[in-house]
């Protein structure tokens, strides 16, 4: 199979599209526990009350409400070989907890924009990861798939404390909300430290991603909700966005600020990276995240035609574990990835030589 | 550098986390951030849990110590002990937020922006907290209006107080 085959095959909708912003928002998620009524949560379930689960939940699936909102497909845990489990991890659709989860499950609609993980730490993760900056838009999808699910399930909810979970700084509305950005200008100009610390005293946090702090790997950040209780939903997406929103407009005017300031150092860094993953014969995970997201900057900036701009969230993804080894079929030592990554980005890179 | 984990394999995984203002870095080997995948995982799409921190702040808790002269709180439903459930920071199913109110104390209040949930309600099963919530916030209002002096409102208030009270009533 040709890669492009492979990666329009093998990713989801959300890897592949572009939404909103995309040149700084990466990916917005919004995540909601649910638990049913009258029974131990995953942790303290027996098996027969994890398979007892599975079935009510598989049968709510069915119902109408839910048909409405697409095509479903339920995959358990204990079908999927380990590689298949691996990819579904690396594309955020599942969280390796589930993996080690006995009786666990996901329901999958067939864009993989949403994803419903049954016995992970609560009964229910609903999941709508959506390409670029749109949380209000997931929230609705996964507000509505709540609705849906729970015209046939009992939910647990109490008066005061409301939805309640497994662990208690879940517990209240039981949403994590998120956005992912890159922001390479910020951390360029020195200015990322002091922007996310004032993140932190909101009542969010930020995550980098595979990173050290404010050198975090590929420049990719993650900001999301750290309160679920004594927030509604509207407030702590609003919360987010109003944060998120600052931090694009503070992106975009530093992109601005390199371009003027420093147009040949930034030029002359971007291409560097170019060479090197067009070239390179073996390249580590930490080095690839950081030549892509120069390349990255620099197809956001004009300074690389000719590149899809996707080229970042795509290769993040495909060049992990699970992916190279369904890629190229077979397992391998973390030294064979090194070489083998270099030559995805090479294939990968030379893909779009003839747009 | 060497893994933090093991100490043996070089460390490969880097991340840092902060989490309001606290920033805690991790360096380990790739064995060992298999191991630790669930964190890894989370330092790259957000934490769904603190448990660590909770039970932390569950030991500090005075009114969260369990005293030796009493039995140790248990939730009837599902077995689980106070101890267990500040060790692992998970409950074991949706009674124990009540089996435990006492214990928890404040805890809720402090690891959240408050104890009082203000956001969805369950379409389906939470028709009559819907209502209350609504009257309570009617009720409210109509007080302002009255310290307002815009009696005439106040009054269209009471109205719908009175309309919503009897739709409760007759649903219970």
């Amino acid at each position: 199979m040709s890669l492009s085959d492979f990666l329009s095959n093998a990713t989801s909708k959300w890897l592949r599209d572009d939404g909103p912003d995309s040149d700084i928002v990466i990916s917005s998620r919004v995540r909601i526990a649910r638990n049913l009524t009258n029974r131990a949560f995953p942790m303290l379930a027996t098996e027969r009350d994890r398979q007892t689960l599975l079935d009510e939940v598989a049968a709510a699936v069915k119902h109408a409400g839910i048909q409405e909102l697409g095509s479903f497909e339920l995959l358990k845990m204990g079908d999927l070989t380990d590689v298949e489990k691996q990819v579904l991890v690396e594309k955020h659709l599942i969280s390796p907890a589930l993996l080690e989860s006995p009786g666990g499950a996901v329901i999958l609609r067939n864009d993989e924009e949403i994803s419903v993980m049954v016995n992970e730490e609560d009964h229910l993760r609903l999941q709508c990861l959506l390409p670029g900056y749109q949380l209000d838009g997931a929230y609705q999808m996964v507000d509505r798939l709540d609705d849906a699910l729970e015209e046939t399930l009992d939910f647990s909810f109490d008066e005061t404390k409301g939805y309640l979970t497994a662990c208690p700084t879940n517990v209240g509305t039981g949403m994590r909300a998120s956005v992912m950005m890159h922001l390479p200008a910020l951390v360029l100009t020195g200015q990322i430290g002091r922007i996310l610390s004032a993140v932190t005293h909101v009542g969010l946090a930020v995550r980098g991603i595979y990173g050290e702090g404010t050198d975090a790997l590929g420049n990719l950040f993650q900001i999301s909700n750290q309160i679920t209780l004594g927030q509604s939903e509207e407030e702590i997406i609003g919360n987010l966005h109003g944060v998120a929103r600052q931090i694009v407009d503070h992106e975009r005017g530093a992109r601005q600020y390199l371009l003027r300031d420093g147009k040949e150092q930034i030029e002359d860094r971007v291409c560097r990276s170019f060479g090197i993953l067009a070239y390179a014969r073996q390249i580590d995970s930490k080095e690839a995240m950081q030549r892509l997201s120069d390349v990255r900057l620099g197809i956001d900036l004009g300074i690389i035609k000719g590149v899809s701009a996707n080229i970042l969230k795509e290769l993040m993804v495909a060049t992990q574990p699970g992916f190279l080894q369904k890629y190229y079929g077979h397992e391998m030592s973390p030294a064979m990835r090194d070489v083998k990554r270099a030559s995805l980005m090479r294939e990968r890179l030379r893909m779009n030589d003839g747009e | 550098m060497l893994c933090e984990q093991c100490g043996e394999r070089p460390a490969t995984v880097h991340f840092t986390e902060i989490v309001q203002g606290q920033k805690s870095e991790y360096h380990l080997c790739e064995a060992c951030a298999r191991e630790k995948g669930q964190a890894a995982y989370e330092a790259m799409i957000g934490a769904f849990s603190v448990n660590q921190l909770l039970s932390g702040l569950l030991h500090l808790d005075p009114t969260a110590t369990p005293r030796s002269d009493t039995p140790a709180p248990r939730c009837e439903s599902c077995g689980l002990t106070f101890q267990q459930f500040a060790q692992v920071g998970r409950f074991g199913c949706p009674d124990c937020y009540q089996a435990f109110s006492r214990e928890l104390g404040t805890l809720l209040k402090r690891v959240q922006s408050s104890d009082q949930h203000t956001g969805k309600i369950p379409r389906r099963r939470g028709g009559v907290i819907g209502a209350r919530r609504e009257l309570n916030r009617l009720r409210q209002e109509m007080h302002m209006r009255v310290v307002e002096e815009r009696f005439e409102d106040a009054a269209q208030l009471r109205d719908r107080i009175r309309y919503l009270e009897q739709q409760i009533e007759s649903q219970a």
